[in-house]
């Protein structure tokens, strides 16, 4: 009688447990890699807009100050869309039979706000505060991007937990003086304060950015 | 095995199995975030404006006085000089001569803050200007607000003064910097 497994059953063995324990391994690095990439966190998003607002105009080109339309990122939870008013202080005067602003146009003519599409969506149930952040050393290109090199607003960071995390478990690499907030392509490490000293100064308590209720409330 | 047990228990696994299916997505809450889109209200906005005439609780009521209502300090300078730089710079350019980019890249010029009519203002009209615009240039009142206008006002002045300044004023310590004369720094 032969016998019931011949010889190369056993290297047969072999092959089939590393393969099913190499099979799980990849298939849980697959679902990481795709739970990190931008298929789930969005970067690189880019909506159309009813006008193809370039940031890397008004920031990059003509150095506008992000505060001199997002008004209240210091005082508020949100940094604020500007209304129409803002983009017609300069285009009251400025490229006035331009297609492309025809809806800004619009939008004053009719007493009706522009309809932007939403970028960067946080969860409903995370608490984020511009001014927090803002008036704590927090720059705006450090969630944001280079927006002066944005000719399309995009979401330039994931936006994840872990991705908050990296910076309230840490902060001081990140922290700016209060003067380069809006300041873009500033290094903290290169040209900056060191971090430990911007702690003291903004007076951060680093347990208190690690508590659940501090962003989830 | 599972065949085995009773079918009420069965089904009552399946039903709440199923209930699990529909859960509404915890990211979007029925809740209106600011500046979410809310069909139904007027622009199907979440946000609303205030009703007209609507005066905010901690606003003051009292006429706007005739010159600066604080003490001058130095961090008052800075406050309007950061407040200058954001909102009046693009236009009359971080020194006040009126060739800011936006009128670089084609916005009528404003007059020169170092004009002889402008440096006779009183801050009272600086504030006016910033509060209710002037020829071309809109208003900034939703922008910025009162304490911050004094403060550009103030800081307006301080560059008129500083464009006719001479050496003389300025202290004996601090010359060193501008001449770069080393030696003076080491006089007693």
């Amino acid at each position: 009688m032969a016998p019931l497994f011949r010889r190369r059953a056993n290297s047969l063995a072999v092959v089939i447990l590393v393969g099913i324990l190499a099979l799980l391994m990849a298939i849980s690095v697959f679902a990481y890699v795709v739970y990190r990439s931008p298929y789930q966190t969005d970067v690189g998003y880019a909506p159309a807009q009813p006008v193809p607002f370039s940031h890397q105009h008004h920031v990059g080109g003509l150095g506008l100050d992000c505060r001199y339309c997002h008004s209240g990122a210091e005082t508020s939870d949100v940094a604020g869309l500007p209304p129409t008013l803002t983009c017609m202080t300069c285009h009251s005067q400025e490229w006035l039979n331009a297609e492309m602003l025809s809806p800004v146009r619009q939008s004053l003519a009719n007493r009706t706000p522009l309809r932007w599409t939403r970028v960067h969506d946080l969860p409903d149930y995370t608490y984020f505060s511009h001014r927090a952040h803002v008036n704590n050393g927090v720059g705006c290109e450090s969630c944001h991007g280079r927006v002066d090199r944005m000719p399309m607003t995009f979401q330039a960071k994931p936006l994840t937990m872990q991705w908050c995390l990296d910076c309230h478990r840490n902060p001081s690499p990140h922290l700016r003086p209060p003067e380069k907030i809006t300041a873009m392509g500033y290094s903290p490490r290169r040209d900056g304060i060191a971090g430990e000293r911007l702690i003291k100064r903004y007076r951060i308590h680093p347990d208190t950015l690690l508590e659940c209720a501090t962003c989830h409330r | 095995m599972l065949v085995a047990a009773p079918k009420p228990l069965l089904a009552t696994l399946l039903a709440l199995g199923l209930a699990a299916c529909d859960q509404p997505r915890m990211e979007d809450q029925a809740k209106y975030e600011t500046y979410e889109a809310a069909p139904g209200w007027p622009n199907d906005q979440a946000a609303r404006e205030p009703v007209a005439g609507t005066v905010a609780r901690d606003a003051s009521l009292a006429p706007v006085p005739e010159t600066l209502p604080m003490p001058l300090t130095a961090e008052l300078l800075e406050r309007g000089q950061a407040r200058y730089d954001i909102f009046c710079s693009p236009c009359h350019a971080r020194t006040g001569t009126g060739d800011g980019m936006v009128v670089q890249r084609g916005l009528p010029a404003p007059p020169s803050l170092h004009d002889e009519r402008l440096r006779q203002a009183p801050l009272r009209h600086f504030y006016a200007v910033i509060s209710d615009g002037f020829g071309v240039m809109y208003a900034y009142r939703d922008r910025v607000p009162p304490e911050d206008r004094w403060a550009i006002a103030a800081y307006i002045r301080a560059l008129q003064l500083a464009r006719h300044a001479r050496l003389d004023d300025v202290p004996d310590d601090e010359r060193p910097q501008l001449t770069g004369d080393r030696r003076a720094e080491q006089t007693p």
